[in-house]
């Protein structure tokens, strides 16, 4: 396997509040590689955008802080960096979309100038040179009648055409990652479909990484390759994409499926819905961050944390959780291939 | 038939003598003890039907009949009075549904208190017994809404619809401000208490798997129309509409293997403005089997299997 593009190690985030110190990422680790897709899945809360975020440098320091760890692009760290240094990455090898297109652009310039102030700061266009590529670039998004597009205002999008151009923005300086946070969230289905296929269709084009963050498992299942799922500030569970949803080993990943109602089957199925709220991360847990709300948990589960990575050998799944120690019991419904699985 | 609207529509004023055709046309029935779910996507009208079966909009014109009598076009503070006994509804956002500056025993228990019918003390015991009920605590009810997560509460806007013991309870997409673990603890609460009180339920969302989770029946909306309606499984297996077929095609499923399998292409274009309306299929424009007859005819409806109603040209 070729080395990766980025590797994130042990991040720890926290924001300063009137309420004390939240601890909002605490200590996550992943890697992507060229042309892959990660998907970051996880509930509001568990820190899968402030992760991205810390990465990006668009944590606002203070009231946040990033007390530890290193985000290696091509092996050079990347985390912290002052602004001017940061923007020689920004925008060129990493981009990024955003959930809510509507407030995402900005509302007084026409979609074309915005597009074109990348590629002006970036690789030094001449205006008139900038607004021709913002045209192609509005093109290669699907946009209808590009050309006029690119001299209206956010105002005159739909939701949809929006994001369109955000993507036509993240693509000016062909990034070699992508990351979408939440990309399709404000949609509608049919839309978040035009949505997704445009995205994969660019990942094949430009030979692209995506880190999609998303909370949705559906929209997972659609584009990911790999997956790590989030809780409470830290992934739990990382592993592909089939193994994550036929053989489940982090008891999170499992009550997250069994929470959504599946079409594959004619008969309904009951909903099981995982009791209790998260941890409060101004306080977080020593042990597992999930301890109170599992159905497994056991003794140590409280006190201690769960090593990082245990590996199970078989599937090559990493799950950050007491029961797949080798002295624990064995829990059926986990690593258990449950329904159709191709491979 | 619980609750039923005929040629119901609701067009709202935009200004230069436009009218925005929010519902326009729509016959729906509900059986007692059923949960009919409506989806669509967002401007599809299916928000401001909700509102204007429970009351809180007046109809432009149509008919709405509650247990065969017929409501009023527009209620008066005393039919609100009336029909609040029998009609709530539960609102999407938990945020910005419950004021701030109430408690929660002034928020859940508000409805008794304008009945005028119960002490103070009754009161109280009713709001902590629906309180429990809904899986919150009795101590809560001297707390403000800002100490609650949102899908707690979620519970509490469910235990001020339920505290009147309403037969009928608009949801107006209850669960889309929710995550998904907790999505499940209010779609059964809301089953549980169905099964319990034989409550009816108009179901509006725009998550497809879910709707069809929780619906015996399904409506499908689109600009304002409904153009398909029938038992939940058979609208989601077998639709028959293009439009549902487009939309189910659309929706993702959490499962890896069948979302490489599934060849399909995404649906053209994005939904039209609904202002100034035009006769003709409203779907015309985007749909992939459009006949020339659907750009200026109204399609009509029919019932080609039992219970199972659509409106298009395809079937006549």
């Amino acid at each position: 396997m070729q080395p990766a593009i980025l590797q994130v190690k042990n991040l720890h985030v926290e924001f300063a509040t009137y309420g004390g110190i939240v601890q909002a990422v605490r200590g996550v680790n992943f890697d992507i590689h060229q042309g892959e897709t990660l998907a970051i899945v996880g509930e509001s809360g568990c820190g899968k955008s402030v992760s991205v975020q810390a990465i990006m440098g668009l944590i606002p320091i203070p009231p946040g802080n990033i007390t530890q760890g290193a985000a290696l692009l091509n092996g050079k760290n990347i985390l912290g960096l002052p602004s001017r240094e940061a923007n020689k990455f920004r925008g060129v090898e990493i981009a990024m979309i955003f959930q809510d297109p509507m407030t995402s652009l900005n509302p007084t310039m026409t979609i074309g100038n915005q597009i074109s102030e990348t590629l002006m700061v970036h690789r030094g266009l001449t205006h008139k040179q900038a607004l021709k590529k913002a045209i192609q670039l509005l093109d290669q998004t699907h946009i209808p009648e590009a050309a006029k597009r690119a001299r209206q205002y956010p105002f005159e999008f739909s939701g949809g055409m929006l994001q369109r151009a955000m993507i036509a923005q993240s693509l000016a300086c062909n990034p070699t990652i992508l990351i979408a946070d939440e990309p399709t969230t404000a949609l509608d289905v049919t839309i978040q479909a035009q949505i997704l296929a445009l995205m994969k269709e660019l990942q094949r084009t430009e030979n692209m990484s995506i880190i999609l963050i998303t909370h949705d498992l559906a929209v997972v299942a659609k584009m990911a390759d790999r997956v790590a799922v989030m809780y409470a500030g830290k992934i739990v569970e990382t592993g592909k994409v089939n193994d994550i949803f036929y053989r489940s080993s982090h008891p999170y990943t499992l009550g997250l499926k069994n929470a959504m109602p599946s079409n594959q089957q004619q008969k309904k199925k009951q909903l099981t819905p995982i009791e209790g709220s998260p941890p409060d991360l101004f306080s977080p847990p020593p042990g597992c961050g999930y301890f109170s709300r599992c159905p497994y948990s056991m003794r140590i589960c409280e006190s201690k944390p769960p090593p990082d990575n245990i590996v199970n050998t078989t599937s090559n799944q990493q799950a950050s959780c007491w029961l797949q120690h080798a002295d624990a019991p064995r829990i059926d419904a986990l690593n258990q291939t449950s329904q159709s699985d191709a491979d | 038939m619980l609750i039923e609207t005929r040629h119901l529509k609701k067009y709202f004023a935009v200004g230069r003598n436009q009218q925005l055709h929010a519902v326009d046309d729509v016959s729906l029935s509900i059986k007692a003890n059923e949960i009919l779910g409506l989806v669509g996507e967002s401007g599809s009208g299916k928000s401001t039907f909700g509102k204007t079966l429970a009351g809180l909009l007046p109809r432009t014109s149509g008919e709405t009949f509650y247990q065969g009598q017929p409501l009023p076009e527009k209620f008066s503070a005393r039919d609100h009075l009336k029909y609040s006994r029998e009609l709530q509804m539960i609102f999407q956002d938990p945020y910005s549904s419950l004021n701030p500056r109430m408690t929660v025993l002034d928020i859940v228990g508000e409805g008794l208190h304008i009945q005028g019918q119960h002490s103070r003390q009754q009161i109280r015991d009713e709001v902590a017994s629906w309180l429990t009920q809904v899986g919150l605590n009795a101590d809560h009810m001297s707390r403000y809404p800002h100490e609650f997560s949102g899908g707690q509460r979620q519970r509490i806007g469910i235990a001020r619809a339920m505290i009147i013991r309403p037969k009928f309870v608009v949801c107006d997409e209850p669960i889309s401000a929710l995550d998904v673990s907790v999505q499940a603890q209010v779609i059964n609460l809301l089953d549980q208490l169905k099964q319990s009180l034989g409550l009816t339920l108009l179901f509006i969302a725009h998550d497809l798997s879910m709707v069809r989770y929780v619906s015996d029946r399904m409506a499908v909306m689109y600009l304002g129309t409904v153009v398909e309606t029938g038992p939940a499984d058979e609208v989601f297996f077998n639709p028959l509409h293009p439009y549902t077929q487009l939309l189910i095609e659309s929706n993702p499923e959490p499962d890896p293997d069948f979302e490489r399998a599934r060849q399909h292409q995404p649906i053209r274009g994005e939904i039209t403005s609904p202002i100034n309306i035009q006769p003709g299929c409203r779907f015309a424009d985007r749909c992939p089997k459009a006949l020339p007859v659907c750009k200026h005819e109204n399609p009509p409806t029919i019932e080609p299997a039992a219970n199972h109603i659509v409106t298009c040209h395809l079937f006549s």
